[in-house]
């Protein structure tokens, strides 16, 4: 598996998931297969319950699919592993861990010896902003800081991918722009495969080179844009609000489908 | 400083009510001994060695009964939080046996282990086990799953989760645990004591009792909350250490 400073493909091939709810075969996604190529970012969209978070639990490997296969590097997926880093909605950091305790976690599993260790959490806290606050504990950083916690942490185990779940969802709008922006920048330095679920559209647009629009559930793919926009992208630009415009109509249409 | 003055206003309420009694003889003097008698019993027992030797002994056995209690709950507590199976097997069996008051089962243990200290050390083990165990298994069960998930996307083993992710996530319940645990192993010493010893604070209270001098009745139970005190400010400690930098529950 290629490793070690690398970004890999990830192949979605036929993945099907059903859940049982109440002794009920209730599936959530259907016939999903995606190519995501090495190096690029990739945002899935859609409505709340479409089963985007279902897919990246899957490519994770915290959850089998019913039928069809993950490959990443070629290899399928089997279960979790650091060739994945995973960066999580609620940061879900290791809240007795230090700041850098917490970022040195992943390269401390893989046996790296300590100076290299203390090297690379110095790279990653100054990548996010935080060399500050290395020695602090979880508990007393904002929400922003916990996720540029959690970013490093993926980050410095120098994962193929990274899978990125709602990662802003729980920040304040402003915070989130300027995470927005960070991300983007250390996308621009590191060239990791990064699938990134939300369901802002802004958020798609201004961080993906393509967004794969789902459907409401059971979650198909309904369509994939290619953003061509130059970075850093302008919010502003008319070029950005004309695919925000476009997206909109097609999320649109499948969040009308569950009401009606 | 709040707790000081707490401590001193204890004192001072004891002495008055006691003082009081001496010159309005509600009750009969002897029976509500004073904070001056109190002390006057212990300096004599502290002179004559036995206040020394009954509180070692009581820690004593205090110490080993919750030390082996501790050790089989923590093992236990793990092969259930690990091993679905152990679970299935371990629970009737616990739920079953737990609600029995431990003090109705105190002759049996007197039957099968004698009235050496085994017996007392074996009552205070089978007392504060299931507590423990109760309480480090939930601690053990209840840790976030989200944890186990990132840790395992940074490359844990299954050995690397549970003494990097499980055990340090758990501490501050199994430190709980081991409080309450502790707690209760003063409460049933004195009962172990009382039936059978020839030392010990509970036997210095039976002592008390049987020469009526209610004096030394109090001087003993306040020794066993000093004991109490002293060993929940360790664990307490210890917790806090355990829980550092975690935002308060």
């Amino acid at each position: 598996m290629s490793r070690a400073g690398g970004s890999a493909r990830v192949q979605v091939e036929g993945v099907h998931k059903s859940f049982d709810l109440d002794g009920r075969s209730t599936p959530a996604l259907l016939d999903v297969s995606l190519e995501i190529h090495a190096g690029e970012l990739l945002c899935l969209l859609g409505p709340s319950g479409c089963g985007k978070s279902t897919l990246l639990n899957i490519v994770a490997g915290f959850l089998p699919p019913t039928r069809g296969r993950v490959l990443v590097g070629g290899a399928p997926v089997t279960g979790p592993g650091p060739e994945r880093g995973v960066v999580f909605q609620e940061y879900v950091l290791f809240p007795w861990l230090t700041v850098a305790q917490n970022v040195e976690f992943g390269p401390r599993l893989m046996g790296k010896p300590a100076a290299g260790c203390r090297e690379i959490t110095a790279r990653y806290l100054e990548m996010v902003g935080l060399t500050a606050h290395a020695s602090k504990f979880p508990a007393q950083l904002s929400g922003g800081m916990k996720q540029r916690v959690a970013i490093a942490r993926a980050l410095a185990n120098d994962p193929a991918i990274v899978l990125m779940d709602e990662p802003f969802g729980a920040l304040d709008a402003q915070t989130r722009e300027v995470m927005q922006e960070e991300l983007s920048r250390i996308q621009r330095v590191e060239h990791k495969t990064i699938v990134f679920v939300t369901h802002s559209i802004r958020e798609a647009v201004y961080l993906a080179d393509r967004v794969v629009v789902m459907t409401s559930a059971p979650g198909r793919i309904k369509e994939i844009f290619t953003i061509k926009l130059p970075e850093p992208r302008d919010r502003f630009a008319p070029e950005f609000t004309q695919y925000e415009r476009e997206i909109t109509r097609l999320v649109k249409e499948e969040v009308m489908k569950v009401h009606e | 400083m709040i707790r000081a003055l707490a401590l001193v206003a204890m004192l001072i309420a004891w002495a008055a009510v006691s003082y009081g009694n001496r010159s309005l003889e509600v009750v009969m003097p002897v029976l509500l001994p004073t904070p001056g008698e109190v002390a006057t019993v212990g300096v004599a027992l502290a002179r004559d060695g036995s206040l020394a030797r009954n509180l070692l002994v009581s820690a004593g056995r205090i110490g080993a009964g919750f030390a082996i209690a501790a050790a089989a709950a923590l093992a236990l507590g793990l092969a259930v939080a690990l091993y679905t199976p152990a679970r299935l097997a371990v629970e009737p069996v616990i739920e079953l046996v737990r609600p029995i008051p431990p003090l109705a089962f105190l002759p049996m243990f007197l039957v099968w282990f004698g009235l050496g200290e085994t017996s007392k050390v074996a009552f205070i083990a089978y007392t504060t086990f299931f507590p423990m165990f109760v309480g480090i298994a939930a601690s053990l069960l209840r840790v976030d799953v989200m944890l186990l998930r990132a840790a395992a996307s940074l490359g844990a083993t299954r050995w690397d989760l549970l003494h990097r992710v499980v055990l340090p996530a758990a501490l501050p319940g199994i430190v709980v645990a081991l409080r309450l645990g502790f707690g209760l192993a003063i409460f049933v010493i004195v009962g172990a004591e009382f039936i059978a010893a020839d030392a010990g604070l509970g036997n210095l209270i039976m002592e008390g009792r049987v020469f009526f001098n209610p004096a030394q009745i109090v001087m003993g139970a306040l020794l066993l909350g000093f004991l109490g005190a002293l060993v929940n400010a360790l664990l307490l400690s210890f917790e806090r250490r355990a829980v550092r930098g975690r935002a308060p529950q």
